[in-house]
């Protein structure tokens, strides 16, 4: 931990100019930003904390979506009665995340920006394009079993997307409303994380000083069942090996609509398009989400210990299907 | 005439003395001192495996805020190596002291200290330090590095055993397996960081020190500043747990208190959880090759276990996994050997059964290969080779249940009920898988000395220099004060943990109660004599009477005619603040037995084939220990121990990068322990409580350890037999047994 300036924002416009001048981190939970800066990985020379933004409402919108505050906790959210109601695969994949105390402090804008767990980022000294754009990536022919991607790596970096929240957002759709220096604006969730390509160190689309104030849900698919499947070695406090996130609705057997999105096997929240077409019209039979998790992971790169990945994911997808159509 | 036990309180189960002062946080640990003018310390920690400091870059991190010195190998007082005996008590893992040379023999190793006003400063002004290395290309990060371009294993003689003629009986054996199992390094992770506060006062030290061993760590510390044990005391009255790791002295607390001394003011320092996977201490890799022979009824006729582990490159560290091997069934030829090869890490130390825990995996595994390959029951063919006779000692067990723990477990696990068939055991989308165990661990015993005094004011107070890591000793030895004495356990105060009380052991071999126990009981026997010499003096209650016509029976002297008084009246009446006692006990008997503990555990897994999931859902763990001194703790070791177990099995590596030598995953998040959510729907701890006189009077064993022996085998048998998959390196991952 290095010494930095820290300023208390009260409102919006506060926060984003005191973000501006210098090397600024935004502290929100906190449960990402300080674990890194213990560990020197970040090295903010000021931290502005946004706790006292009034970001903490979760409203519904008259058009049937669902604007959450940047501030509203991963456990409240979960919690929320709407969210419990109508996006239940919002909720499970929150309560799969991390522990209970972490939920508490951890809040909707900062797991959107939550930073990779690859343990060559972290070490501080080991090649990381990421960390050290140009250095190199020790990850690629190093240990890379439990938190690295094979769908939407490249040769510069391969490490997973580690949120469940945002697997759960990308399979609902989801607007992230950020204001900035230049005002407000509106980013398609789908577009917000970017894959690593040749810059991992770029990581999403937010502008310099750019703040969240809020993430829109889409409106919830009429009639549709979702559900949340997370995989991962012990039974909680894991980030997932491969998870799977669904909604699907059916008239009669036949599937009407579906969304799949996939966590820890892609380098951002994975949103299988392709996937949920090759569903759409077919029976909701073991045989088509066998059919349509294939599909998700085509073109999928294994590494050296993460080649299961593939096959786990695809029982993610079969199961959380499954689960999501049972009676 | 005897004084009375009050049997009752022994084997009774009663919560920790302790917990209030936990609960409530009045409970001290090392890193809760915070001494008038205190400094703080922080490491500059190794960033390569292995090579040489070229050069350390101090001018930034001089210039930042609150610091005071920092310390490295051209900066740093010259100290004494300790001898390193077990002897003398003066044993550590690591014998290099910190700062020693420019050399790094392993990541993580200190090479610099920075000591601040605050820790944040300390912290701040660490990761300020520049350190540039030569470092070697090639690095031995792992076992099977060393092996493939370390130097020759060295061979542990004096660990090693042989019988009969194992090779050739193994090779004209109607039935042979021959087989290799691998375990990782795992990593001790008490809760609480390893710490030091020292303070020196006019050239005498105190530390403060999370220590599983104070009596060792005074020693060691007088012995690495070349002064007499009277002038240093160590204190660890409460530690968040050690598994181990706080057996023996690390660098770090050499570093704290050569700092404490330079700077002239008291230094905390804590390793932080990454450094504890570098720089206290894991236990080793292991390779180990198991041949096993047998005839067609079943009978063992030959057994090898031949065994290598990494150490240090500067220290040697023998993981003892043919310990169990020895003894645990009836064979004729058999041979087992340890060797070492170095690798660039920290030097091993002991984690929770040694030698045992990993050596019990590959050798209860082997027996369940064993079985299958002979088709019989794997509970059957353990019964088959039973034996009541330590073959390497050639002595008799002093005491063994070993059959009855199979028997009980295997009732209440259902057992019986087992389908032998792969796979046969299903229930909706997962599969059964049943396995079973066995437990073995050594009973040992320690000298030991203890204080115990009944006072005036009706209570009663013991101390004794060994610790409690948790386990519940206070409790314990206020159990034993008690069922001498008659008084509740309220009423009784223990003191541990401290140097400077009488001599007690480490915390570690499950020999802590073994070992304390009869001092205590011996120390308040004392006491009782000398109120009895007091009563019997002029003035007192019994003036005139002989000593040998009192006795002392709840809280009272009694003699022939009836007339008790109370042991209170008794002082109170001369005036007496107390009646004291002390006592110096020996080691275990020699000679007449083998002392050795045993057990089984059955488990049983669940596997979703559908999503690769594993869980452990139901153990039953009959456990054969000798007396059970405390109900509650005894199960909660045997409970945590399969837990712990569990980890093993399931989750638990250290890993290095092979290329640069870095650790991977020293770090809470990323090396999984099992968490609640692993625990198994159904613990069943069976204390099979058969009294070991023998051994103490007490009859207890010890029950620390012997709980974790033999679990990773059992849920790998379970594995098998749910998914017909034979994983013989731990951990076993989803991914070995996803079908191909
Ligand atoms: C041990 C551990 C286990 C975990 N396990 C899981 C898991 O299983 N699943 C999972 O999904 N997550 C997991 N997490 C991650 C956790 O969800 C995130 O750390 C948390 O969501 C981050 O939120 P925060 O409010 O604490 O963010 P902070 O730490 O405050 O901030 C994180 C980052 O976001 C930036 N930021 C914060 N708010 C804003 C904003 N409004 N606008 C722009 N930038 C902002 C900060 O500058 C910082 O860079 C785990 C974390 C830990 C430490
Ligand atoms: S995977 Fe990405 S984060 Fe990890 S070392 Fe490579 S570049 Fe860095």
């Amino acid at each position: 931990m290095r010494n930095f300036e820290y300023q208390k924002a009260d409102s919006v416009n506060a926060a984003v100019s005191a973000h501006a001048g210098q090397p600024s981190s935004f502290v929100a939970g906190g449960t990402t930003l300080l674990d890194l800066v213990k560990i020197d990985i970040m090295q903010p020379e000021r931290v502005v904390d946004v706790n006292g933004l009034p970001l903490y409402d979760v409203e519904e919108l008259d058009d049937g979506r669902l604007k959450i505050g940047a501030m509203v906790s991963n456990t409240d959210l979960a919690y929320h009665p709407k969210v419990v109601d109508q996006y239940a695969v919002l909720s499970e994949a929150l309560l799969s995340g991390a522990s209970t105390s972490l939920r508490n402090k951890a809040t909707t804008g900062g797991n959107v920006m939550q930073r990779v767990r690859c343990p060559y980022f972290r070490d501080g000294v080991s090649a990381c394009n990421k960390r050290e754009p140009g250095s190199g990536c020790a990850a690629i022919g190093g240990h890379n079993r439990s938190v690295h991607a094979v769908l939407g790596t490249s040769d510069k970096c391969i490490a997973s997307h580690p949120s469940d929240m945002c697997v759960a957002m990308a399979a609902i759709g989801a607007t992230v409303l950020v204001s900035g220096p230049n005002g407000e604006r509106e980013i398609d969730f789908l577009d917000f994380h970017l894959l690593p390509g040749d810059s991992p160190e770029k990581e999403h689309a937010l502008e310099a000083d750019e703040l969240i104030t809020h993430v829109v849900l889409d409106a919830p698919i009429k009639g549709s069942r979702s559900t949340y499947l997370k995989l991962r070695d012990r039974a909680s406090y894991q980030f997932a090996l491969a998870s799977s996130g669904v909604i699907i609705a059916t008239d009669g057997n036949t599937i009407r609509d579906a969304r799949i999105a996939m966590g820890g096997v892609g380098t951002k929240p994975w949103r299988a398009r392709e996937a949920e077409q090759a569903l759409i019209g077919q029976p909701a039979t073991e045989a088509s989400f066998k059919k349509a998790a294939e599909i998700a992971f085509k073109g999928a790169t294994p590494y050296e210990h993460n080649a299961f990945k593939i096959p786990l994911g695809q029982q993610a997808v079969v199961r959380s299907l499954t689960n999501a159509t049972a009676a | 005439m005897t004084d009375k036990i009050q049997a009752k309180i022994i084997g009774a189960s009663k919560p920790r003395i302790d917990g209030p002062q936990k609960l409530s946080g009045q409970a001290m640990y090392a890193a809760d001192h915070h001494l008038p003018n205190m400094a703080y310390a922080y490491g500059v920690f190794s960033t390569v495996a292995s090579g040489t400091i070229d050069n350390i870059d101090l001018s930034k991190a001089k210039q930042m805020p609150g610091v005071i010195d920092i310390f490295h190998h051209d900066h740093f007082p010259s100290l004494y190596r300790t001898p390193s005996s077990f002897a003398q008590e003066n044993k550590v893992d690591e014998t290099r002291l910190p700062f020693e040379d420019g050399k790094v023999y392993y990541p993580g190793q200190f090479v610099a200290l920075v000591v601040a006003d605050t820790f944040a400063n300390a912290r701040a002004a660490a990761y300020a330090v520049k350190v540039a290395y030569s470092a070697d290309a090639e690095p031995i990060a792992t076992l099977s590095q060393a092996l493939e371009r370390g130097d020759k294993p060295k061979t542990a003689d004096s660990s090693g055993h042989s019988r009969g003629n194992p090779d050739s009986a193994f090779e004209s054996s109607a039935n042979q397996i021959d087989v290799t199992y691998v375990t990782p390094m795992e990593t001790h992770n008490p809760m609480e960081m390893h710490a030091s506060v020292a303070n020196w006062e006019n050239g005498d030290l105190v530390l403060y020190e999370s220590s599983q061993g104070v009596i060792f760590a005074r020693n060691v510390m007088a012995k690495v500043f070349g002064l007499p044990p009277e002038r240093v005391e160590v204190r660890s009255p409460f530690i968040g747990s050690g598994f181990g790791s706080k057996l023996w002295l690390w660098p770090h607390a050499i570093a704290a208190a050569a700092a404490a001394r330079e700077v002239g003011r008291p230094v905390q320092l804590v390793v932080p959880r990454q450094q504890m996977f570098t720089t206290t201490g894991h236990r080793p890799p292991t390779q180990q090759q198991i041949r096993i022979g047998a005839d067609d009824n079943g009978k063992l006729t030959a057994l090898t276990h031949d065994s290598v582990n990494t150490t240090s490159m500067v220290d040697t560290y023998v993981e003892t996994t043919g310990s169990c091997t020895k003894s645990l069934y009836d064979c004729e030829n058999l041979r087992v050997s340890h060797a070492t090869i170095g690798a660039n890490h920290g030097t091993p130390t002991s984690m929770r059964a040694p030698g045992a825990a990993p050596g019990l995996f590959a050798l209860e595994s082997a027996m369940d290969e064993m079985a299958e390959k002979l088709n019989m029951d794997p509970l059957e063919f353990r019964k088959a080779n039973y034996t009541e006779r330590d073959q390497s000692m050639d002595l008799p067990f002093s005491s063994i249940h070993l059959m009855e723990a199979f028997d009980k477990g295997a009732e209440k696990f259902g057992w019986s009920k087992r389908n032998a068939e792969i796979g046969s055991m299903g229930d909706g989308d997962e599969i059964l898988g049943w396995g079973m165990a066995a437990c073995n661990w050594e009973a040992l015993k320690m000298n030991c000395d203890a204080r115990v005094s009944l006072r005036a004011d009706g209570t009663a107070y013991a101390s004794c220099a060994t610790q409690d890591i948790g386990t519940g000793t206070y409790t314990i030895v206020a159990q034993a004060v008690s069922a001498i004495t008659g008084i509740p356990l309220d009423k009784i105060e223990v003191e541990l943990g401290d140097s400077s009380y009488p001599s007690g052991p480490v915390s570690g071999g499950s020999w802590a109660t073994a070992t304390t126990l009869p001092a205590i009981a011996e120390a308040t026997r004392s006491a009782i004599d000398a109120l009895k010499s007091y009563a019997i003096s002029d003035g007192g209650a019994f003036a005139g009477a002989k000593s040998d016509d009192l006795s002392f029976d709840d809280g009272k002297l009694v003699d022939g005619d009836g007339k008790s008084v109370a042991y209170t009246d008794v002082l109170s009446q001369l005036k007496l603040a107390n009646a004291d006692g002390e006592a110096h006990t020996p080691g275990a008997p020699q000679g007449e037995y083998s002392f050795r503990s045993f057990g089984a555990h059955f488990v049983e897994v669940r596997w979703d084939p559908g999503i690769s999931r594993l869980r452990v859902s139901r153990v039953v763990s009959a456990i054969d220990v000798g007396q059970i001194i405390n109900e509650k703790t005894s199960a909660n070791q045997v409970e945590g121990a399969i837990a712990m177990g569990i980890g093993m099995a399931l989750f638990e590596a250290t890993e290095y990068d092979e290329g640069s030598g870095l650790p991977v995953n020293n770090n809470y998040a990323e090396y999984l322990v099992p968490v609640h959510a692993d625990q198994p729907d159904s613990v069943d701890v069976i204390l099979l409580d058969h009294p070991d006189y023998a051994f103490n009077e007490f009859g207890a064993r010890g029950i620390g350890e012997i709980g974790i022996t033999g679990m990773a085998a059992a849920v790998a048998n379970a594995v098998h037999h749910a998914t017909g998959k034979r994983i013989r390196e731990l951990p076993i991952r989803l991914e070995e047994l996803m079908s191909a």
